[in-house]
């Protein structure tokens, strides 16, 4: 079961919660168990299939960098957060 | 599962200062950059800029300058591939090519000042310009808007009044706010009423520029077969190949990218500005084309870094506990969205550990240029209002500002503002270094008459990226190894990319000959940023060496008639499983490979997710003139938790490279713009950046903290010395002067102002 925290505008899908249980073994399964709890949420966060572009999802303590195929552990935190840039 | 690694303290090559593979070319003039490019047929590109900050364009009439004998082309808005407005993934950051278009030449209205509205391409420059001024533009001026605050006001004028903004995932039209971002944990309204202490301030932060030495330039070819061929000053040529690629709208696989020696960057050579301006006038001329950015150009129509206003609210038990924030921030943009707000809110809380937090940013459209990176974007300013009200609500309870830092530091198992874990950071091991380091033991010192003197700490912190880099190695006869890697070389990067291969393979730093590549021979790499490049691409050259190993244990495989399995390797010295006496070194099996099945070659691509979080803590000395407000900063000392120093004269270089910077955001620099959305002082005479003359020797401690995400234990390090300056200084005029400033700059104006 991963915890997925909810990034502030999707909160609403889930009345107001900062983070949710979703059963999933990879991300792709997590997006897709989460739209289906809490209709509304894939929009923000699937486009073309693959991530949306300026978004990057945190598992555990790094963003990974295989997108919707990234396998979670158990027990997983994730999150999605703005995709980070530098100079 | 991400790879770990144990740290290691006995490196051969690894933390010894070897001298830098282009250091002759450099102090010589015989390094190549992009103004030095020549071509057979060479004629030159200038731009048509709009003089004004906010106009529609009713006409452009271009007749006169084509007809000009020497002008070979003529291009304007109408002729800009038409680009789909749609938000694409540039591995680092994002792009929307319509709007990276519409920056590089206006279509039917201008949104900055500079904003070039055509371009020619002539014999030489001479003529160029002069076919420029005959370029005859007929505007509509409109109010302009240079500030956060006019920007979000009911009543004004609407920069893109095709954009449609993001207010906390709600579509927004008819706005400047191109986007609102909201993280929010634990309980912040019941954690500010049971808080002994609160203080709530506003701090404001003025656009500046990277202040980069070379000016932007390309030189472009198109051919009979639609390829484009460009020489150019970049962070990363793969990712200008992206972005001219997406502009001009055409397959990458049509576009070369050639980095030259870039002088400076900062994260402002990450966007291309004249690369596609070039490729269509050589288009147009059949001509190569070569473009170079006058300064004022530079300054009024490339990449600042974004002016902030920020409110923020602390709160704090009476043990001195930070139990609850909250901060309201916002970002100028420039003409286009993308102010860094997301980076800014997952920096301003990270070095404390706070359970109840809020972050609103927004994302504000201004007349003035887009932002561009520039060294940890956006973690500067929120610094800035930071470490500043840290210190105030220190002063207000009574409290030394440095155990408060201590006692409330973050470490491993805290989260980030914007909720994320840390795993193994160094935020204490730095505080620590600082209870120990000479400068914070040492005497303020006594001000001479008619001065007075002031101390000033503040923290810093940036994330560091990973992302792709490759590298390719092949094996010289003579025992040299040739490697080629995709990072453009800012910085000395490319002998520290040889220094991971020497250490490897047993040899010397000055054996491995590093080249950077041009998109043609070598596999994809991402920019030089992000603090990624020690990190991501000496990942990559660490492994291409390793699979090299892998290689040549085969050929000595042969050379012994033994299995590969059954060689070893170690020290630079290839030896047999089942004879020890057996041995033979990487020079003399190099020699030999002509016999073992020729030339011994090897890549290594890497694709990683972070470099390590990145913390720093700056001590600042100012000394302030009573009479004029003159100040001169009389003793810094920047001290971060780097990982492992591959070459540490490079490390203390960015440490000090970043505290220089930050001492000019503080002190001096500001985009100082006039009424019409002009900027006053866009010329190095009045945009005044430290020099050596304005500074002491900035004095570095590297605290070495492994970073188990990295062979060697490399920790991304040049971003974030530029974090903590802003603030140290404000703090250490506070101590000096004894009333706060909250703008920058904090100039000798502000200060005289401020003892009033």
């Amino acid at each position: 079961m991963a915890t997925v925290f909810l990034p502030y505008a999707l909160r609403k899908y889930a009345d107001g919660a900062e983070q949710v249980q979703v059963p999933a073994k990879t991300l792709r399964e997590l997006v897709d168990n989460l739209e289906a709890a809490y209709p509304g949420t894939r929009e923000h966060l699937v486009e073309d299939d693959r991530l949306k572009p300026g978004l990057a999802a945190i598992v555990g303590h790094v963003a990974t960098r295989r997108g919707l195929l990234q396998k979670l552990e158990p027990d997983t935190e994730v999150h999605f957060i703005t995709a980070i840039s530098g100079g | 599962m991400v790879a770990t690694f144990e740290p290691k303290t006995d490196y051969k090559v690894v933390g010894t200062r070897p001298i830098r593979h282009d250091g002759y070319d450099k102090v010589t003039g015989r390094a190549i950059y992009g103004g030095d490019m020549k071509l057979p047929g060479l004629i030159w590109g200038v731009m048509v800029r709009s003089p004004h900050a906010h106009a529609n364009i009713k006409s452009i009439d271009t007749s006169a300058a084509a007809a000009m004998e020497g002008v070979f082309a003529v291009i304007t808005g109408a002729d800009m591939p038409k680009a789909p407005s749609k938000l694409v993934d540039l591995g680092e950051g994002n792009i929307n090519f319509k709007w990276a278009s519409n920056k590089l030449m206006a279509d039917d209205k201008v949104l900055y000042r500079g904003h070039p509205v055509a371009a020619i391409a002539a014999t030489d420059r001479y003529v160029a310009e002069e076919a420029a001024r005959k370029v005859v533009v007929e505007y509509e001026v409109l109010e302009s808007v240079t500030n956060v605050v006019d920007a979000l006001k009911p009543d004004a004028p609407i920069i893109l009044p095709d954009m449609v903004g993001d207010d906390l995932g709600e579509d927004v039209t008819n706005t400047n706010m191109a986007a609102h971002v909201r993280h929010e944990f634990g309980d912040v309204e019941g954690a500010f009423a049971s808080a002994s202490h609160t203080i709530e301030r506003e701090y404001n932060m003025q656009m500046v520029h990277q202040g980069y030495i070379e000016p932007h330039n390309a030189t472009a070819t198109w051919d009979e077969e639609d390829r484009i061929k460009i020489w150019t000053s970049t962070q990363g040529a793969f990712p200008a190949r992206t972005q001219i690629a997406g502009i001009l709208q055409v397959d990458v696989s049509r576009v070369k990218v050639t980095p030259t020696e870039i002088g400076g960057g900062f994260g402002g050579k990450i966007p291309v500005y004249l690369e596609p301006i070039a490729a269509l006038l050589a288009k147009k001329s059949q001509r190569p084309v070569k473009m170079v950015m006058e300064r004022t150009a530079v300054f009024e129509t490339t990449g600042p870094t974004p002016g902030a206003r920020m409110v923020i609210k602390l709160g704090a038990d009476a043990n001195g506990k930070l139990t609850v924030a909250t901060s309201d921030i916002w970002f100028e943009a420039g003409a286009n969205p993308g102010a860094f707000i997301g980076p800014a809110a997952m920096c301003i809380y990270a070095p404390y550990e706070i359970a109840n937090t809020r972050i609103d940013g927004w994302d504000v459209l201004v007349n003035k240029p887009k932002v561009a990176p520039y060294r940890a974007p956006g973690s500067p300013q929120v610094a800035f209002a930071m470490e500043s009200a840290v210190d105030e609500l220190c002063e207000e309870a009574g409290w030394d500002s440095f155990k408060f830092r201590v006692d409330n530091a973050s470490k491993e198992g805290t989260r980030r503002g914007d909720g994320v874990l840390f795993s193994k950071i160094g935020m204490q091991e730095v505080l620590e270094a600082v209870k120990e380091c000479d400068h914070w033991n040492a005497p303020l010192g006594d001000a001479p008459e008619g001065k007075v003197r002031g101390r000033g700490i503040a923290n810093g912190y940036w994330f560091n990226i990973g992302l792709k880099s490759s590298a390719n190695l092949a094996v010289n006869t003579d025992g040299t190894v040739q490697l080629t890697e995709g990072s453009t070389d800012i910085g000395g990067s490319r002998t520290s990319m040889a220094m991971h291969v020497a250490e490897v393979l047993g040899i010397g730093a000055h054996d491995v000959r590093p080249t950077v590549g041009d998109t043609e021979s070598v596999g994809y790499t991402d920019v030089t940023g992000g603090s990624r490049t020690t990190y991501a691409t000496g990942y990559a050259c660490w492994l291409a060496a390793n699979n090299l190993v892998d290689v040549l244990k085969d050929r000595v495989a042969v050379l012994w008639d033994i299995k590969p399995d059954d060689v070893d390797f170690n020290d630079g010295a290839f030896t047999s499983k089942a004879e020890a006496a057996k041995s033979i070194g990487f020079k003399e099996l190099a020699g030999k490979l002509d016999d073992l099945g020729g030339p011994a070659t090897s890549t290594g691509t890497v694709d990683l997710e972070s470099a390590g979080d990145g913390f720093g803590t700056h001590i600042a000395d100012i000394e302030i003139d009573l009479a004029t407000g003159k100040s001169d900063i009389i003793r810094y000392t920047a001290l971060q938790d780097v990982g492992t120093a591959i070459h540490p004269a490079y490390v203390e270089g960015q440490l000090q490279g970043g505290a220089v910077q930050g001492i000019g955001w503080a002190l001096n620099e500001e985009y100082y713009m006039q009424d019409d959305g002009k900027m006053a002082n866009s010329s190095f005479l009045d945009y005044r950046m430290p020099t050596t003359l304005d500074l002491p020797f900035i004095d570095t401690v590297l605290v070495e903290v492994p970073n188990p995400l990295h062979p060697y234990g490399v920790r991304g390090v040049g971003e974030t010395p530029i974090c903590p300056p802003v603030a140290a200084i404000a703090n250490a005029i506070k101590d000096a002067i004894g009333t706060r400033l909250y703008n920058t700059p904090m100039n000798a104006g502000s200060i005289l102002e401020a003892l009033k």
